[in-house]
Formats: C-alpha cells, sequence, structure tokens
C-alpha cells in the first residue's frame, strides 16, 4: 500500500431494509468531512455508497439479509484516501457477464435500470468487485483530492 | 424514505415546471412519474424538471426519469432539467440522460430553451 496505514476505521452493519442506504451515506459524509475532502467528492462518494447498498439489497439474495460495510481513510500521516468495502454473503455474480447498459437500450427495454456499477465506477477513483459463492465484496476508493 | 420528499408543478402556457424535493428514490420518481404524466394528459408537451430541492438521487429513481423522458419522446415532447447539483449533473451525463433531456445552469435559461 506505497507505505499508507489505514489512520481511520469504521465498520457499520445495516440490515437490508428501506432506507438504510440513506445510513451508510451519512457515515460516508462524515468520514469524508474528518478527512476535509471537498462537498463535491464527499456527494460523489455518498452517490456511490448508496448505489453500492442498493445493489447488494436488491440483487445479492444474501440469507442473512445484512451488508457489512467498511470505511477506511488510508494514508501516509495525512488522509490521502478513503476506501469503502461494501460485503454481503448473497449469491454472488459474474461481474464480466454484466452488460454495461446505454441510454439507447434502456429507452428502448421496458427495463430501465440496471445503472448501478456503471455510476458507481464513474464517480469513483477506483472500483474492485470480487464476486463468488460466498458474496460479493466490492471496494471502491477516492482520493481526498 | 422520502425524506420529507414533496413534488409541485407549475403551469405556464403549454410548459411545466416540476420542483422536487428530498432524496429521490423509487417513491419519489414515481411521484414526480404521476406529475408528470397527469402534466402530459393535460397537454403539456414540455417539462422542465427542476430539481434545485434535491441533493440526492439514486439510479431507481432515476430509472423512473428516463420511463419519462421515454413517454417525452413518443408523444413528441421536450423534458428538460435545471439546477442541478454537481454530482446529480456528473450522474446524468455518465447515464448519457443528457442526449435526451438536456441540462440547463438556471430556470429561465431552460424554459427559454423549451420554448425555442
Amino acid at each position: 500500500m506505497n507505505g499508507q496505514a489505514i489512520l481511520r476505521e469504521v465498520t457499520l452493519t445495516l440490515p437490508m431494509a428501506p432506507d438504510m442506504e440513506v445510513a451508510a451515506s451519512k457515515t460516508a459524509t462524515a468520514i469524508a468531512e474528518f478527512m476535509k475532502m471537498s462537498p463535491d467528492r464527499i456527494d460523489e462518494v455518498r452517490m456511490a455508497v448508496i448505489e453500492a447498498c442498493i445493489n447488494a439489497f436488491e440483487h445479492s439474495h444474501s440469507p442473512d439479509r445484512q451488508v457489512t460495510m467498511t470505511f477506511e481513510v488510508v494514508g501516509k500521516g495525512e488522509p490521502e484516501e478513503l476506501r469503502i468495502t461494501v460485503r454481503d454473503s448473497g449469491v454472488g455474480f459474474d461481474p464480466e457477464t454484466i452488460e454495461e447498459p446505454s441510454i439507447e437500450a434502456k429507452l428502448r427495454e421496458d427495463r430501465k435500470r440496471g445503472w448501478g456499477l456503471k455510476i458507481i465506477r464513474g464517480l469513483m477513483d477506483e472500483v474492485e468487485i470480487h464476486s463468488g459463492r460466498e458474496g460479493t465484496t466490492v471496494v471502491m476508493s477516492k482520493r481526498r483530492r | 424514505m422520502t425524506d420529507n420528499s414533496t413534488v409541485t408543478a407549475d403551469r405556464r402556457d403549454g410548459l411545466a415546471v416540476i420542483y422536487t424535493r428530498g432524496y429521490i428514490n423509487n417513491q419519489a420518481g414515481e411521484e414526480i412519474a404521476r406529475v408528470a404524466y397527469s402534466l402530459i394528459d393535460e397537454g403539456h408537451k414540455a417539462l422542465l424538471l427542476n430539481l434545485e430541492g434535491t441533493t440526492i438521487v439514486n439510479s431507481i429513481g432515476i430509472s423512473i426519469l428516463i420511463e419519462i423522458i421515454e413517454k417525452m419522446i413518443e408523444i413528441g415532447g421536450r423534458l428538460a432539467f435545471c439546477r442541478l447539483t454537481p454530482t446529480i449533473d456528473k450522474t446524468f451525463h455518465i447515464m448519457g440522460l443528457t442526449q435526451y433531456a438536456p441540462i440547463y445552469g438556471d430556470e429561465a435559461t431552460a424554459v427559454a430553451a423549451l420554448r425555442g
């Protein structure tokens, strides 16, 4: 991790229930504010967190109906990056098989949804997805500036 | 959470401005759609969504906005957005919505463009 250390860590376990994504976004906001991230970048983190939660809530089919989130502030002395891990114990999926949504196709199709990963990738600096039979872990990072 | 989400409309000679407040999730998205379809039924062919009162949306809410865009295309109408936060603006660009529903910084410019 290039000499970077975890300067602060917060773990949150959320039930898959309506509006819990908002609770997660509030935690992300508080931590990003602690890091002195700019308001626009905080907003982007907030939206990515909401999308990651909704994806887990809707698609994981997790038997425990829970999502575990870890927020890590990493840096060399000073906060440099916010790394957020969203983990479920659901059925998993193959990220390679997920078709990239396009507005042209969505306007023709009955199903307008399926934008979550595209939005997360567009708003965060780095996104990794690990998925298998034991669930899915999304790791997404945003630099302080 | 509707997070005190409310949707109101202002009718102006064939053009209507829809104002939102709060988090646009599935419930708020459906409320916006209900108001938009009612305005379309009244004969409005130009709709402006003013999101000044909204700082956060989710993809479910946006997918409902895409349904409204589709409806406007079907009837030969026009839909535009104004007063978006930078993140909502960026998200709409990521999704390509702006190809079908332009974004304007302020309401007066958007209204002029929709009437033009």
